[in-house]
């Protein structure tokens, strides 16, 4: 069996903002009717968290639920849990119309520290990131620049990015160069 | 810049993040179509100068797509509403007529 390696092996940079691939990241890709309570209780249990309302991100500690759409959410577990969380959500809903799939391998997680999170996040996606207009618990999938993402903020200074895998180096380099020391915008603080 | 908010999920998306469709309620005609029907739904379009109905998909974020109501020639929006419709709804007609009344678009008004 070979050994699991995350996109780029928690690469890090100190710039105004820390960045880091944040290693390894169960990550299980749901859709199905959120408005059915069979449904969304099979998720939740699945989750360990309670289900997010209208992007937003249901978040306890490395587990957590994503609203991606209407239809769809993102399940975080650790990384050798995510077959397991599949098979109970997969198990609970075997007569329920759903779609679950492992998606770990596929995408990446990045993390960022910092006080300036806001102001890396506004340099490069279309998203008031104003405090009063986003704020912890949030979540936004939008674009980076040229690439798809989704990201939300844990706290004003934490900040978690995921992308899909084939562009990590991408989104390492771009996150890198927004939070280059000097560079800092100042207009979310920081 | 274009802002179109998304009836889905309830983000002011910029034009970055959407992606342009084409005009809205389109009747499709396929196999078994008379050609007349067929040429018809594939290359006549209305070009307005003013009230104008397209799909947008928000690419970029929830996936969805959806329909809006807008006016070419100053990029105003009158509104946006969900797919699952084969016309403009009346609170969007409603919207129109209030900035441009007596406005008319393929057989609606
Ligand atoms: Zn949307």
């Amino acid at each position: 069996m070979s050994e699991p390696v995350s996109a780029l092996r928690r690469a890090r940079y100190a710039g105004f903002v820390t960045v880091e691939e944040a290693g390894l990241q169960g990550m299980v890709q749901i859709r199905g009717d959120l408005s059915s309570d069979a449904f969304t209780s099979a998720v939740s249990d699945a989750a360990g968290v309670p289900m997010p309302g209208l992007r937003e991100a249901s978040l306890d500690g490395r587990n957590g639920l994503l609203w991606m759409s209407p239809d769809e959410l993102m399940l975080l577990c650790p990384y050798p849990e995510a077959d397991r969380a599949m098979a109970r959500l997969q198990a609970t809903l075997s007569d329920t119309h759903h779609l679950a799939l492992n998606v770990s391998d596929a995408r990446a997680m990045f993390t960022l520290q910092g006080n300036g999170v806001r102001d890396v996040l506004a340099k490069l996606a279309p998203v008031d990131m104003a405090p009063d207009a986003f704020r912890p618990g949030m979540l936004r999938r939008t674009r980076l620049a040229q690439v798809a993402a989704a990201f939300w903020l844990r706290s004003d200074t934490q900040a978690e990015v995921i992308c899909f895998r084939s562009v990590a180096p991408y989104m390492m380099e771009l996150l890198s160069t927004a939070a280059r020391p000097g560079s800092a915008v100042g207009l979310h603080g920081g | 810049m274009l802002t179109l908010k998304c009836p889905y999920c309830g983000v002011q998306a910029e034009e970055t993040e959407l992606h342009a469709g084409g005009e809205a309620h389109l009747t499709r005609f396929g196999p078994d179509s008379s050609d007349d029907d067929f040429e018809t739904y594939l290359f006549t379009r209305e070009n307005p100068k003013g009230v104008h109905f397209e799909r947008w998909r928000h690419s970029h974020g929830c996936g969805k797509w959806f329909h809006a109501a807008r006016c070419t020639m100053t990029l105003e929006v009158f509104g946006t509403y969900p797919a699952q419709t084969t016309e403009p709804p009346q609170d969007i007609r409603d919207a129109i007529t209030a900035k441009r009344p007596g406005w008319t678009w393929r057989e609606f008004s």
